[in-house]
């Protein structure tokens, strides 16, 4: 069922922008259209272009977001996990509290 | 083998001299596959946002919805799905299950595979009674998974009121005290189970979010009444004024708050009997950030009654939404088959329905 769901009507996660929006929803409130509108903006690209793969995995790609690894993608060396959080941070200028955790746990 | 169902009188009356008229197959509200003609879904949808309508006290579907469920529950298609760009944020419960592998290893595939936009960590024993028991171990697994994935991951649980009644906890059982007619005393022992329930629920959030947690989720709110609401909406007012960025998202437990209570207001507003729009009002006061109705599904009417009816009664939410609406579209609610095994053809036109007529901010 979730993966009917997932193809039937989500974004994508992160293999799309779809982490991102849902990060405005939880952490500010914010209703899809602004939400999208919002992420669009701070990603340089089209309302469109959030819940296209083939879009964001470059733009992913090109500002450490963190992509989709499988056997034919992989990325070693590029942001993925908590190195891409503190990107997708600040990026969004919101407050990710795991990455607020580890920075307090590991002293910096 | 299938033969054209006789669902409803009004499709029965439908389908007289109508004999021509092909059939598509569907479902019922249990996921049995049926055949209907055109005109009996129409019938269907008609008959189920009327009811609705009366019932919540809120206006049925427009004459453009109702054609334009029609058309999505008269398709043959095997499975559909939303135009291109109009997808919305999936917020998902169960992750972490150990069904394939370990908590850690289903969050990472809720992630990479199954394309979740928020994820859940979660616990068998899915109450947060149970889970104050355990609270340093899902701490532990939730600062491990967080250094792990990319996607939110809000921690989830149910309020689950009745387990701090006895035998399951301290407080009388107020189910054994009102059919002997002792209101005040079954109100008494609400008042008392709603105490230690909201300590338990802020000492598990707390514990969460210090972890590392992106948020809460409250699932199936108000399943054990207003009072199971009312517990719930002040542990929300904690959080938010405690973690002013922590998502927390409410899903309810029905379409309208039961009155086991009946006399408990939420800032002069009472609790029992709230339809979507009520409901919806009083969480994003308290300060939720994502709130989701449910509707249970009636096993004996099909899919396409079942969403007309759903959307009928959450639709009056999107009007006076601060914040995103996400419809529970789980086993059994807004339109899903009440199945172990939801069929793809029922889900998808659910979660398709929901998007392109409520114009909801996620599933």
């Amino acid at each position: 069922m979730d993966v009917t769901h997932a193809l039937a009507a989500g974004m994508g996660g992160i293999r799309t922008a779809g982490d991102l929006v849902a990060r405005m929803q939880m952490t500010r409130g914010m209703r899809l259209a602004e939400a999208k509108r919002y992420v669009a903006d701070k990603l340089g690209c089209t309302e469109r272009d959030l819940s296209d793969s083939y879009a964001m995995e470059q733009i992913r790609g090109e500002k450490g977001l963190g992509r989709i690894l499988d056997h034919s993608n992989l990325h070693p060396g590029e942001p993925n996990a908590m190195y891409a959080k503190f990107r997708i941070a600040e990026l969004l200028g919101i407050e990710i509290n795991s990455v607020k955790r580890f920075k307090e746990l590991a002293g910096i | 083998m299938t033969e054209p169902p006789q669902t409803t009188a009004a499709g029965r009356g439908a389908s007289r001299g109508r004999a021509s008229e092909s059939h598509v197959p569907t479902r019922m509200g249990d996921g049995f596959m049926v055949e209907m003609t055109r005109s009996e879904l129409r019938a269907d949808i008609e008959d189920a946002t009327q009811l609705a309508a009366r019932k919540a006290k809120v206006p049925p579907l427009s004459g453009d919805e109702q054609e334009h469920l029609l058309d999505i529950y008269a398709s043959r298609a095997s499975f559909t799905a939303v135009d291109v760009g109009e997808q919305v944020v999936l917020s998902c419960d169960g992750g972490g299950s150990k069904m394939t592998g370990t908590d850690l290893q289903d969050l990472l595939e809720s992630e990479q595979r199954l394309g979740q936009d928020i994820l859940e960590l979660w616990h068998i024993e899915y109450s947060y009674k149970a889970i104050k028991t355990i609270l340093p171990f899902q701490q532990q697994i939730m600062q491990n998974a967080q250094l792990m994935v990319t996607a939110p991951v809000q921690y989830g649980a149910q309020p689950n009121l009745a387990f701090y009644s006895k035998p399951d906890g301290p407080a009388d059982n107020w189910f054994e005290l009102l059919p002997r007619g002792d209101i005040a005393g079954a109100r008494a022992a609400l008042e008392e189970a709603m105490e230690y329930a909201t300590q338990d629920f802020i000492y598990v959030c707390d514990g969460m979010i210090e972890a590392g947690a992106d948020g809460m989720d409250f699932d199936t709110t108000g399943g054990a009444g207003d009072a199971d609401f009312f517990s719930t909406l002040r542990a929300v007012k904690h959080i938010r004024s405690k973690y002013p960025t922590a998502g927390i998202e409410v899903g309810m437990a029905g379409e309208f708050v039961i009155g086991v209570h009946g006399e408990l207001e939420w800032e002069g507003r009472r609790l029992a009997g709230m339809w979507p729009r009520q409901q919806l009002e009083v969480c994003q006061d308290a300060g939720a950030t994502i709130y989701g109705p449910a509707v249970n599904i009636r096993t004996a009417k099909s899919c396409a009654w079942n969403i007309a009816y759903a959307l009928t009664v959450i639709k009056p939410c999107m009007e006076v939404a601060r914040i995103p609406v996400h419809p529970n579209v789980g086993e059994g609610v807004v339109g899903v088959p009440v199945n172990g095994y939801p069929p793809e053809d029922a889900v998808s036109r659910a979660a398709k329905a929901c998007v392109e007529i409520l114009r909801c901010d996620g599933l």
